[in-house]
């Protein structure tokens, strides 16, 4: 009987939270190794656990798996979240590559300041309002349906939430033109395993403060 | 009967050209339509064709679809090319995103400025060869199979083979340490569908060059 799956970063969002918070959607228990110095990434590099020497890092089913998106796919299609058929798996995938697009615009915020912070964060606000969340609240009101795909929870309906909360952190209003998804944001909350992750003493992560993004300078 | 996948993007590499093997790989003919003007672009945007306003785009089986990895994924699904269960496929996906890493590299490249060409490109010959090429060689000579996963053709070898060839195109003796894939890359171009990919006359697109960068920049401003 395999162990727990183990995920391998630092102790931050980064890369790996939407890992964690898929896993936790799915209901599965986990553990996690924590990056602190330097050092932890070399031993794990020099040990050879890293296919192209980069964390996320998951080790499940006898696998170390690599690659954010490869992980991802992994656990959704393992726990029947990737929709029924090949043509649901295309439009979860779409949908997930959107809001992939919008978070991995967000990844870099806190370690940025100033001017160019200030203008990637209003690119943020812009592209969340009009390029990202339009069409999700379009998905949404044209099917009637609780969930993006199939009438039936997804990877997609979780990477979504995970965007939504994200981008309030930055702008609490953000939905306020999309009535949808505020009721979506309100039902998918209240799914037992994701009201359970955002609950405190989860292993969801805080978004970064000055103290971790200067261990994650030092460490890469 | 639906008709042939019919691909919407600028007459060049780009984000498309990964689709483009894949199609060929698989033995599916293709149309193409080419991006020339903003006006064109912002008709498809207008009309709701793309679902976040970019492209590339691929019509097929009833669908607008959109972003590059969602697009690979349903070809690579539906031409089994994909492994042969969860685990086959894992590695597949594993392998992709790493060379689709490498080839974000190449697919910058042209649009950087000249001061920082010479950077980009010691950087690219750097984790060609000591991050990714090492990878796949390594694969390779341990199962001493042809095809990097289950032994059989897959979405990874396409993706490879096209990788292998870019960073050639710009350091022609990136495989001089790499007798494997040195190996890999001749039984690949060999096969069939490939070879005629490869051919003069296929769909398949030059490097980039500055009447490329310069429709590409101009649309999309």
């Amino acid at each position: 009987m395999a162990g727990k799956p183990k995920l391998y970063y630092t102790k931050g969002r980064g890369k790996m939270e939407s890992i964690r918070w898929l896993l936790a959607a799915a209901g599965v228990e986990f553990e996690e190794e924590f990056i602190e110095k330097k050092e932890d990434l070399e031993k794990l590099r020099n040990g050879g656990f890293l296919l192209f020497q980069q964390v996320p890092m998951v080790e499940m089913d006898g696998m170390k798996m690599v690659q954010t998106r490869a992980i991802l796919s992994y656990i959704a299609a393992k726990y029947n979240l990737y929709g029924k058929d090949l043509k649901e798996r295309a439009w979860i995938d779409m949908y997930v590559e959107g809001t992939t697009d919008l978070m991995g615009m967000m990844l870099y915020l806190p370690f940025q300041s100033g001017d160019v912070k200030e203008k990637n964060l209003a690119l943020v606000i812009e592209r969340a309002a009009t390029r990202y969340f339009p069409v999700y609240e379009k998905a949404l009101k044209d099917h009637g349906h609780d969930y993006l795909v199939g009438n039936k929870l997804s990877w997609a309906d979780v990477h979504l939430l995970e965007a939504i909360l994200a981008v309030e952190e930055y702008k609490p209003d953000i939905l306020s033109a999309f009535p949808v998804l505020q009721a979506f944001k309100g039902r998918t909350s209240n799914i037992p395993t994701i009201k359970k992750f955002l609950q405190p003493g989860s292993q969801r992560k805080p978004p970064a403060d000055e103290k971790f993004i200067a261990n994650v300078k030092k460490i890469f | 009967m639906p008709g042939k996948p019919r691909l919407t993007y600028f007459n060049g590499r780009g984000r498309m050209e990964p689709v483009r093997w894949l199609l060929a790989a698989a033995g599916v003919e293709f149309e193409e339509i080419f991006l020339e003007t903003k006006e064109q672009y912002e008709m498809l945007i207008k009309d709701g064709s793309l679902l976040f306003q970019q492209v590339p785009l691929v019509e097929m089986d009833g669908m607008k679809m959109v972003q590059t990895r969602a697009i690979l994924s349903y070809i690579a699904g539906k031409y089994n090319l994909y492994g042969n269960d969860l685990k086959e496929r894992a590695l597949i996906d594993m392998y992709v995103e790493g060379i689709a890493d490498l080839m974000q590299m190449i697919l910058i490249f042209p649009f950087s400025p000249p001061e920082a060409k010479e950077k980009n490109l010691d950087s690219l010959k750097e984790r060609a060869t000591n991050r990714y090429f090492p990878v796949f060689e390594k694969v390779l000579k341990e199962h001493g199979q042809d095809f990097l996963v289950g032994n059989k053709f897959s979405w990874a070898d396409v993706q490879l083979i096209e990788a292998i060839l870019a960073v050639e195109e710009k350091i022609p003796a990136v495989l001089s340490g790499f007798p494997q894939l040195q190996a890999f890359k001749i039984r690949m171009s060999n096969m069939p569908t490939i070879k005629k990919f490869l051919q003069l006359g296929s769909p398949r697109k030059p490097p980039p060059d500055e009447c490329y960068i310069e429709t590409v920049l101009k649309i999309l401003k």
